[in-house]
């Protein structure tokens, strides 16, 4: 027998649905309901768009100069283990861990 | 589009064998992948540039010094990933010690999930804006979300974690994160919905 779904089951149903993570069964009722229901279907649709927006953000660029400070600390804490290793020259004496930048 | 495409261009493996075995170059090189990435997922959790630029150094430094501990049982990037959000997290902690919810107290209870903002969207509403326009409609969208469902969302949906590399990542169980992703995701609908709506139309003509 078909459960009776309202639009407020679907819609704690609406991530498992969207991500495609429901049993075939739940899956093929969510899917009747939104075909029948304007209200489900503009919500499963918006935020479907939603989470593809997201996913099409590319990052933007580290700026220039955060970007040189940590590439600096980098090199610093390469410098670092090399030296403590023995086999080049480090130049900061500190501990590993925490860097100023 | 993002990371994936671009990771699969470069031998991400060969670049962490490298770097473990003290190429410094390789190293440099993983840091030149994905600092967007991780300064962008602080950026988002920590809300603050001085935190981000921080959060950013030590992922990194942290990744450096642990590198014997990456084993190759995720990606390197999920591995950096969960640096970058402890990290990220503290700050968060240290900033908000005072005030508001803290990340772990449940903050579910009695919320319900809700649809109030229900209009299609207009065509391809990124073509509407710039590039900047539209990365700043999504940014403030995120950031308006409490940080227990941001970190959720951030990790999930942008960083494309799965659910229990979310959970796992933030110590929640799979129910939680579930439960607070849905609303997060919800919260974004809802705010992305008023701005990329169809004109001239509004929620009754489509009941
Ligand atoms: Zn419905």
């Amino acid at each position: 027998m078909t459960l009776l779904l309202t639009c407020k089951r679907f819609l704690h149903e609406l991530n498992d649905y969207l991500d495609d993570l429901l049993d075939p069964q739940l899956k093929e009722e969510l899917r009747k309901h939104v075909d029948e229901c304007p209200n489900c279907w503009v919500i499963c649709d918006t935020t479907q768009k939603t989470l593809t927006v997201y996913k099409g953000m590319e990052a933007q660029a580290v700026p220039a100069d955060i970007q040189s400070r940590l590439m600096e600390a980098v090199r610093r804490k390469i410098a670092d283990k090399c030296g403590s290793s023995g086999s080049c020259h480090g130049e900061h004496p500190e501990p590993s861990g925490h860097e100023v930048k | 589009m993002s990371s994936t495409t671009i990771a699969s261009a470069f031998d991400e493996a060969d670049l962490v064998a490298k770097a473990k075995a003290g190429d410094a170059d390789a190293f440099t090189d993983l840091v030149n992948q994905y600092e967007r990435r991780v300064f962008r997922m602080a950026k988002q959790i920590t809300q603050n540039d001085e935190d981000a630029e921080d959060v950013l150094q030590e992922t990194f430094l942290k990744a450096y010094s642990h590198l014997d501990d990456f084993q190759g049982n995720s990606k390197f990037y999920t591995w950096l990933v969960r640096i970058a959000v402890n990290e990220a997290l503290m700050k968060l902690r240290k900033r908000r010690s005072d005030k508001t919810v803290p990340l772990d107290e449940p903050i579910d209870t009695g919320e319900d999930v809700v649809a109030r903002e229900v209009a299609v969207w207009e065509d391809n509403p990124e073509q509407r804006y710039s590039r900047e326009e539209m990365a700043n409609i999504l940014d403030e969208a995120v950031q308006s979300l409490k940080p227990a469902y941001r970190t959720v969302f951030v990790l999930r949906d942008i960083e494309e974690m799965s659910i229990e590399e979310t959970a796992e990542a933030l110590d929640l169980s799979i129910s939680a994160v579930k439960s607070r992703l849905l609303r997060a995701r919800l919260q974004l609908r809802e705010k992305l919905t008023r701005q990329f709506k169809r004109k001239g139309d509004d929620a009754l003509a489509y009941l």
